[in-house]
């Protein structure tokens, strides 16, 4: 796929890298037992080790090491048998203990990789270096007082995932399916809620350019993006910045940018000069984190069908592309609303390509209009492939259905009561349709010369003329079958 | 003084010889005799008689009910505040209380109060405190003497008998130094035998509570009341604790001690040397084999010991900011300037030293040099007492260089100020438990002390060994 982009002198190659930190779902703190609840009031979460008090002591919650685990597993990752949590230092008032606990030299999981599809049915590999646990901060709240800034300590401990990639990310598209992939892997865990509003999954994006072949360029790095939107953008605009330092014959100085999401443009937010030196140390209040074979195998087992494979599946048992299939695994809910649509009827495995259509463009589109989640739809699996069985056995035509489909979102009938209450039935009697071609025929001598004067287009007049009067319940194929014979 | 016994106390009390009152009024009398030793940086009379009243009306038996102790002003403590001895905690109230303390309450002793330390326990004579030096009770008249630290203000008060026991906390021999300085017992236990829940963290690959009374028996007896898991330090040791005092036995027929052959070091006064020939001697004659043996790394213990203790001190501290609690310095223009003022004016001079040491050792291109290498030789160190200890049961050696020095004498010399360390720090580096006892007298009739060190979780061949020495010593 060719990813190169135009600047005024020469064709760039972007080169991307990303950190997804995504917080563990867990009730409870990577070291403390406080909830993680997002949005309750400041500060009313906080144990005393989340607020640093003097001689309070980290210990480890179990349970996030065995959402990291399975995470790992989902990223076809390798789990380390042996892990240490490091200290970074640094001072900032909403860090209480002067330090994070995060893993450096030895995190939990090692390397893997995650598949990537596109439309045209290819798809691309994207390497993971690692995945670490490590605590989150608080928040500073610089807007509630004009001289004073104020820290919730809520999310100070909440247990993190960061995810670092290889840099072998080429485009904005390509980072935005690397991140909904890696979204979707974790909400097929259920070990990250993948909500990007609450910020349960950022990304710090690491970007150069270079020209094509050459080696890599100075990276900066776009912190803290917190949705797909936002990370495209950022890589754009940050790309196309590079390109016009390095064409008028600047260099690239390495720096950790900030994202501006109303201007759409990056920042820096300190430079080489000011990096802090983190100090990084094997965290002595905490043993090294050891994990046997056993236990690994123990945690595996407990692992749902994930997206890759359930992809496979769809293809292999529905005959469906690469790329419809990857649509419909692309996320938990979509997948086990295709599966419970399919199972509602058997007959239906023959139609899947119509039910991935419904699902995918119809149903979509209806539940974006009205700012709804899958989950909550109105349209029950069963009630919608009852409309594509109506469908496919040419009782209503495909037009009808989409009016259908709209009734049943907001009536929350099903498919047969709607089209039996309004008569929408499909005309498929030959003798009915005949007789209203007759009439059609009968009031339009003049097109119908035209028609025979070689004007083809007018078949589509007559076609609506027999919809109109039929109230579109004509059954297509038979109509055009008779008025081609009639006509010729 | 007719108390000095705590084990002995115990039993009057239980006897009504003498009531928890009657004893409080006594320990109240002696601390308020002895205020110009500035051993408590807290002390409340009100405080130890509301104590009384409520374990007067408690008809339930309790191991140390009514047993007054003194606490280290590193462990938190729910009613009376916790300073480290620092500025940067002048003021901190606890809303908790420590494991260690939480064990003393539930076994019905009463806190007399809390004593002095050096800041944040960074020092060896208790005169890097905010609140001023400790004077050792042993001082004579015109010669103020440093009590040794950092515990020193827990020591002098078990000395001076302002208490029936204390705890203390041992880095590197701030049990067991000024154990031997004040003539008492001192013991820092295998590290993880307590849990650190609740202490201000010096250093906490390190850390460890002990305790400090007039005699073994009376030691055994607080550290079996201080030991035991705790699931909230994921470095205690989940072990069940031994009876130590039910078990004690002066008995030492057939164990090995060995005799370190690096603890001879150039510089130490004859009467060291001499008190530790005499400690063997005895051994001896009690029954034990005597054996040489070598720990050859000894000599980077030290060095060793200011490189990983300072490290992790500097990252410990790191949450004394002036954000959430403690001193925050009123000269604030910006986040950075909040945290230079505070901390530079909240932390004493040593405890700086020490936080720059740490951030050096840390700090890009010296990790290696120094933290990792620290670490590599620390496992050395560790490994000498795993060999030696297949060859013997314990290893005695002097507890420190010398006997207790003038006030203010080594204050401007750093160097000096660590050597203090040179025989209690390798046995910290390895977790590994070890008692001071007082053995001979200096030739200023000042005590010294003698250190017994065991194999991990030991405690009781450790104390068995010091009750031998000790009984033939009285």
């Amino acid at each position: 796929m060719n990813n190169l982009i135009k600047g005024k002198k020469y064709d760039w190659e972007m080169v991307i890298g990303i950190e997804v930190h995504a917080q563990v779902k867990s009730n409870s703190k990577l070291f403390s037992s406080s909830s993680t609840k997002f949005g309750s009031p400041p500060n009313s979460q906080v144990s005393l080790v989340d607020a640093a008090m003097p001689g309070m002591l980290p210990v480890i919650n179990k349970y996030c090491v065995e959402q990291a685990v399975k995470s790992g597993v989902g990223l076809n990752a390798k789990i380390n048998n042996y892990s240490v949590f490091d200290r970074k230092n640094y001072f900032y008032a909403d860090l209480p203990q002067g330090y994070q606990i995060s893993q450096y030299k030895f995190p939990i999981v090692g390397e893997g990789k995650v598949t990537i599809d596109f439309k045209d049915g290819s798809s691309k590999d994207i390497r993971i270096v690692r995945l670490h646990l490590e605590q989150d901060a608080g928040k500073s709240l610089h807007d509630q007082n004009p001289s004073k800034t104020y820290v919730d300590l809520n999310r100070s401990g909440v247990a993190l995932m960061e995810i670092v990639s290889e840099p072998d990310i080429r485009s904005p598209d390509e980072a935005g399916m690397y991140i909904a992939k890696i979204r979707s892997i974790l909400m097929y865990l259920n070990t990250c809620d993948g909500n990007m509003q609450e910020g349960s999954l950022r990304a710090d994006v690491n970007i150069s350019v270079r020209k094509p072949n050459e080696d890599y360029g100075t990276r900066c790095e776009i912190k803290n993006l917190n949705s797909i939107k936002f990370i495209k953008q950022a890589i754009n605009y940050e790309a196309k910045r590079q390109i016009e330092i390095l064409e008028s014959g600047g260099s690239i100085e390495q720096n950790t940018m900030l994202f501006n999401t109303s201007t759409g443009k990056t920042r820096p937010m300190r430079n080489k000069e000011e990096a802090h030196d983190y100090r990084y140390f094997p965290d002595p209040d905490l043993l090294p984190l050891e994990i046997s074979n056993q236990d690994i195998e123990k945690i595996k087992s407990t692992i749902p069908e994930l997206p890759d494979k359930l992809k496979n599946k769809f293809i292999n048992i529905y005959n469906l592309s690469n790329y419809d299939a990857s649509i419909l695994t692309a996320d938990k809910q979509t997948s086990d609303y295709f599966n419970e649509t399919i199972k509602s009827d058997p007959e239906l495995k023959k139609s899947s390509k119509i039910v991935v259509n419904w699902i995918t463009s119809e149903l979509f589109s209806l539940l974006n209009k009205n700012d709804l989640e899958l989950i909550s739809s109105p349209v029950s699996p069963k009630n919608l492939g009852q409309l594509v069985k109506l469908i496919s056995t040419n009782e209503i035509s495909g037009k009808i259905a989409k009016d259908v489909l709209e009734e049943m979102f907001s009536s929350k009938k099903s498919a047969r009561e709607i089209v039996d209450y309004k008569g929408l039935k499909q005309v498929t009697d030959q003798g009915e349709i005949e007789k209203v071609i007759d009439e059609v025929i009968t009031d339009n001598p003049k097109m119908v010369q035209e028609y025979l004067g070689g004007k083809d287009k007018l078949l589509g007049f007559f076609v609506g003329q027999v919809m109109k009067k039929t109230k579109g319940k004509a059954n297509p194929k038979i109509l055009n079958d008779i008025l081609i014979r009639k006509l010729s | 003084m007719m108390f000095k016994s705590l084990k002995n106390t115990i039993q009057s009390l239980e006897k009504n010889e003498i009531s928890i009152k009657e004893l409080s009024q006594e320990y109240i009398k002696n601390i308020k005799e002895k205020s110009t030793l500035n051993i408590f940086i807290h002390f409340d009379e009100q405080k130890i008689l509301n104590q009384v009243e409520i374990l007067e009306k408690d008809k339930s038996k309790k191991k140390l009910k009514g047993i007054p102790l003194a606490i280290k002003d590193l462990f938190c403590t729910k009613d009376m505040p916790t300073t480290a001895a620092s500025k940067i905690l002048e003021n901190f109230k606890p809303s908790y209380e420590s494991f260690v303390t939480q064990k003393l309450l539930d076994c019905g002793a009463i806190f007399v109060g809390k004593t002095n330390l050096d800041e944040f326990a960074m020092g060896s004579a208790t005169d890097t405190s905010y609140f001023g030096n400790t004077i050792n009770p042993l001082s004579k008249d015109g010669e103020p003497l440093a009590p040794g630290g950092s515990s020193g203000g827990s020591a002098a008060a078990v000395a001076a008998n302002l208490c029936l026991g204390a705890t203390g906390t041992d880095t590197g021999g701030s049990i067991r130094q000024p154990a031997s300085f004040c003539g008492v017992v001192g013991i820092k236990p295998t590290y993880g035998l307590c849990s650190r829940w609740g202490i201000a963290a010096f250093a906490s690959s390190l850390d460890q509570a002990g305790v400090f009374t007039n005699n073994t028996e009376d030691a055994s007896i607080l550290l079996e009341s201080i030991a035991g898991f705790d699931e909230r330090d994921s470095t205690s040791a989940n072990i069940e604790i031994p009876n130590y005092f039910k078990n004690l036995n002066h008995d030492v027929v057939g164990k090995t001690i060995g005799i370190p052959k690096e603890y001879t070091i150039d510089g130490t006064p004859e009467e060291i040397s001499r008190i530790w020939e005499e400690a063997i001697k005895v051994l001896e004659k009690n029954g034990a084999k005597i054996k040489n043996i070598s720990l050859p790394h000894t000599k980077y213990a030290l060095p060793t010991y200011y490189i990983i203790a300072p490290a992790e001190a500097s990252s410990n501290l790191a949450r004394y900011d002036g954000v959430k609690y403690g001193y925050r310095s009123s000269e604030i223009d910006s986040l950075d300037e909040m945290y230079e003022n505070t901390r530079g004016q909240g932390f004493g001079k040593e405890v700086k030293r020490r936080i720059l040491i740490g951030t050096y050792v840390l700090s890009a291109g010296y990790y290696d040099a120094y933290y990792l290498k620290a670490q590599k030789v620390r496992k050395l160190i560790a490994n000498d007492f795993n060999e030696a200890f297949k060859e013997c049961d314990l290893i005695v050696t002097p507890t420190a260089p010398s006997s207790a020095f003038p006030l203010n004498q080594e204050q401007d010399d750093p160097i000096k100020m660590y050597l203090n360390d040179v025989f209690t720090v390798p046995a910290s580096l390895a977790g590994l438990p070890g008692i001071s006892i007082p053995f001979g007298k200096d030739k200023n009739n000042l005590p010294l002390g003698i250190q017994i060190l065991g194999k991990h979780f030991d405690e009781q061949q450790v104390f068995n060994t010091a009750l031998s020495l000790e009984k033939s010593y009285e």
